[in-house]
C-alpha cells in the first residue's frame, strides 16, 4: 500500500542470496519510518518464506513458469502485484535477476528507476538515492519525487543481519500468478555449475591476483612465478578470464567467486564495484596499480603506484623463486 | 528461412582510464576534456553478434546514437564485418549525458521501424543511472529479454542463450525471436580490425543517418549533484624503490605468516 516497501527476494539454487537480506533490512528500516510495511515477494520456492521473518508481510507466488528465473515469468508476477498493491519503493539488487527486471519492471509499472544505489532514504514524499556511476569513481545524488520508485541496489550497501530473524513472518499470503505466467515465451533449460577440479581459490589463504593491467597472455608468467614462490593460487579480474587467460574458477567478484583470504595481493586490476564485490572483506589487501586515484586504493590497506613488471620480478626474488 | 538480422547498439562512454572531474554546474562530469570511447561490452555484443553471423549467416546491422567520435566506432563495426551503420540523430539524441529512458525511446522508436529479429546490447554502460537500456527497450517493445548473457545461439527462430548468475553459475535459456540480449562478454574476445579496413570503410562512407523524433524526457528524477565518493578510507601509500616496496610487502606478508622464508 502507499508507504509499503516492497523487496523482491532472489533465490538461487535452493536459497536466498545475501543480498535479499540486505534489501529487506533497509525496506524494515524504511517500511517503519514512515508507518508502511516491508514486504517481501517470494516467487517459486515458497518453502522459503519462513526465512523472510524480518518482513512485515510475505507474499508468495508459484507456478511452474517460476521454478527458476527467467525475465519473462519473474516480471509478469511482479508487475501483477505491484499493480495490485502499489507499494511506494521497489527494492532489487545489481544481481542478473536484478539488472535483468528493473529495467522492464520500470516501463511495465511506469516507475522510476535508480539502479546502482548505495545509499537510500525517504525525505518526505521524495526518496534520495545516491548511486555509483562510472566504475565507482562518481556518486550520484538523486532525488525522485513520485509515488512510485524502483530501486537496484548494489550488493554489500546494507548490512544483511539487519534482514534476518529467526521467527517466521507475522503474515504470508499467496498471490495467485497471473494469467500471463501460462504464456511465459522464455524457457529454463539448464543450470550450469562451475568447473570442479581446478584449485579452489576461495580456501587459499593468500592470493595473487592480476588484472588487465598485465596486459598480455604471455606477461602471466611473471605473476605465475610469484604465486608459485608464495605458493599462492593465482587469481583473477574479470576481463583477465573472459579472454581466456586463466580458467573462469579464478574469476574474483560480483559474477565469479567470493573470496575472503588472509592476504589479497592485486596487481593491474582498478577496483571496479563488481571486482570489489568479491574481495574487499580480505584482511589484508596490498594493491599495485600505476594510477594513483585507482578506487583499489580505497579498500587497499597498503598500496603502491609502482609499475607491476617492476614490483613482480622484485617480489619474486625476494621470496626466492 | 531468411536470414536472422542482428541489431548491436553501440554507445560511447567516457573512457574511465582519465580523470573525471564533476562540471561547474555539479550535476555532470565535465565533458570538455574526455575522450569517449565504445563501451567494452558493446564491443562483446558486437562479437557475440558476428560470431552469430559466421555461424548462420545472420544479417548484422549497429545502430548508435549520435554521440561524440561515434562515427569512428561505427566505422570501425563495419570494419569488423557489420554489414550496415545506422547513426540516429534528432532532438536529445546529442549533447550531454541523456538518460536510459530518454535514450531507450529513441532507439525504440527506430527499432519500431526494422524488421529485426533480435537486438544485441551491451550488458550495461558505465555512466547510465536510471538503469540498463536492454531491458527497458524489450519492455517497451513488449519483447523477451535477458541480461548478463555470455553466449547467444540462433537456430530454428529462437535463440538459445546462457545468462550468467554469481560464483560461476549460469542458466540455459531458450527464447523465441525476435528478443533482447545484453551481451556481458562473447564466447571469444573481440576481433581488432586492421586501421587499414578501418580507413577503407570510412573512404567508402556508408554510414546511414536517421532523425527521430524525441521523446519525452523519461528518467523521472533530478540529479542533485555529481562528487566523487569521500574515501572512508586509503591504503597506506608505499614508497621507494621497487626493492624498497617489495621488501615491505614480503615483510608484511611474513607477519601474517604467510612467507615461509
Ligand atoms: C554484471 C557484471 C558482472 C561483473 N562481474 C565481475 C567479476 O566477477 N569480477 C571482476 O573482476 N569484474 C567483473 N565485472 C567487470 C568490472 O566491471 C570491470 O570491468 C573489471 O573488474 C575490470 O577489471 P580490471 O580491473 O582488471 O581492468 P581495468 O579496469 O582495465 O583496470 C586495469 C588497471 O591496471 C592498471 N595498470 C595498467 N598497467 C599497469 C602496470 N603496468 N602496473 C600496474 N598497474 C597497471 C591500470 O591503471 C588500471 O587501473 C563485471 C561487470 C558486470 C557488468
Ligand atoms: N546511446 C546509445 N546508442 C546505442 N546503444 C546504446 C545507447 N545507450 C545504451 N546503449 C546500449 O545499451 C547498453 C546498456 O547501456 P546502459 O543502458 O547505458 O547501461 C549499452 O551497452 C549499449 O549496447
Amino acid at each position: 500500500m502507499a508507504n509499503d516497501v516492497l523487496v523482491v527476494a532472489e533465490h538461487l539454487a535452493g536459497k536466498l542470496t545475501d543480498t535479499t537480506f540486505e534489501l529487506l533490512g533497509k525496506a524494515v528500516q524504511l517500511a517503519g519510518a514512515s508507518g508502511g510495511q516491508a514486504v517481501a515477494l517470494l516467487l517459486g520456492a515458497p518453502e522459503l518464506a519462513g526465512e523472510l521473518g524480518a518482513a512485515d508481510l510475505v507474499i508468495t507466488c508459484d507456478h511452474p513458469a517460476l521454478a527458476h528465473f527467467t525475465a519473462e515469468a519473474y516480471e509478469a508476477a511482479v508487475a501483477a502485484v505491484l499493480a495490485e498493491r502499489q507499494p511506494r519503493l521497489v527494492l532489487l539488487s545489481t544481481t542478473t535477476a536484478g539488472l535483468d527486471l528493473a529495467g522492464s519492471l520500470s516501463v511495465a509499472w511506469d516507475a522510476p528507476l535508480v539502479s546502482y544505489v548505495v545509499g537510500l532514504d525517504a525525505d518526505g514524499d521524495t526518496v534520495v538515492a545516491t548511486a555509483q556511476i562510472y566504475g565507482g569513481k562518481m556518486l550520484a545524488e538523486v532525488a525522485v519525487e513520485s509515488v512510485r520508485t524502483i530501486c537496484a541496489v548494489t550488493a554489500g550497501s546494507f548490512p544483511a543481519a539487519a534482514g534476518r530473524r529467526d521467527n517466521p513472518a507475522a503474515a504470508v499470503e499467496a498471490f495467485a500468478g497471473p494469467p500471463s505466467l501460462d504464456a511465459v515465451r522464455s524457457t529454463f533449460v539448464e543450470l550450469v555449475e562451475p568447473d570442479a577440479g581446478d584449485v579452489d581459490i576461495t580456501a587459499a589463504d593468500l592470493l595473487v591476483s592480476v588484472g588487465r593491467g598485465i596486459g598480455s597472455r604471455d606477461n602471466l608468467e611473471l605473476v605465475e612465478e610469484l604465486a608459485g614462490a608464495l605458493g599462492a593460487p593465482l587469481a583473477a579480474s574479470r576481463p583477465v578470464t573472459d579472454l581466456g587467460w586463466l580458467p573462469k574458477t579464478r574469476q574474483v567478484g560480483k559474477s565469479g567467486l567470493k573470496v575472503k583470504p588472509r592476504a589479497y595481493l592485486a596487481f593491474g586490476i582498478s577496483g571496479a564495484p563488481e571486482h570489489l564485490e568479491g574481495m574487499s572483506g580480505a584482511e589484508l589487501i596490498i594493491a599495485c596499480n600505476t594510477d594513483a586515484r585507482a578506487p583499489i586504493f580505497d579498500v587497499a590497506h597498503y598500496g603502491t603506484t609502482l609499475d607491476l613488471f617492476d614490483l613482480v620480478p622484485e617480489l619474486s626474488q625476494q621470496v626466492g623463486a | 528461412m531468411t536470414a536472422v538480422r542482428i541489431v548491436v547498439a553501440l554507445k560511447q562512454v567516457p573512457d574511465l582510464v582519465e580523470e573525471l572531474e564533476p562540471s561547474p554546474e555539479g550535476t555532470d562530469v565535465d565533458r570538455e576534456y574526455i575522450t569517449f570511447v565504445l563501451n567494452e561490452f558493446d564491443d562483446q555484443a558486437l562479437e557475440e553478434a558476428l560470431l552469430v553471423k559466421e555461424a548462420t549467416g545472420a544479417e548484422v546491422v549497429v545502430v548508435a546514437l549520435e554521440d561524440s567520435d561515434v562515427d569512428q566506432t561505427l566505422y570501425t563495426a563495419l570494419a569488423k564485418g557489420a554489414d550496415r551503420a545506422v547513426k540516429v540523430t534528432g532532438a536529445g539524441a546529442s549533447g550531454g549525458w541523456l538518460d536510459t529512458h530518454s535514450r531507450a525511446a529513441l532507439l525504440a522508436a527506430w527499432l519500431e521501424g526494422q524488421d529485426f529479429d533480435l537486438l544485441i546490447t551491451g550488458v550495461q554502460a558505465p555512466d547510465d543511472l536510471d538503469g540498463q537500456l536492454p531491458a527497458i527497450v524489450a519492455g517497451r517493445l513488449g519483447l523477451p529479454h535477458a541480461s548478463v548473457v555470455v553466449s547467444v545461439e540462433v537456430k530454428d527462430g529462437a535463440a538459445r542463450i546462457r545468462q550468467e548468475f554469481s560464483a560461476g553459475r549460469s542458466a540455459v535459456l531458450e527464447v523465441p525471436l525476435p528478443a533482447v540480449v545484453g551481451v556481458q562478454a562473447a564466447r571469444q574476445a573481440p576481433r581488432y580490425a586492421p586501421i587499414s579496413r578501418i580507413r577503407q570503410t570510412m573512404q567508402a562512407g556508408g554510414i546511414e543517418e536517421v532523425a527521430v523524433e524525441a521523446p519525452p524526457p523519461a528518467s523521472g528524477f533530478t540529479i542533485r549533484r555529481l562528487y566523487p565518493p569521500e574515501k572512508t578510507s586509503h591504503a597506506e601509500m608505499l614508497t621507494g624503490s621497487a626493492g624498497d616496496v617489495a621488501a615491505r610487502i614480503v615483510e608484511l606478508l611474513r607477519a601474517k605468516g604467510l612467507v615461509r622464508a
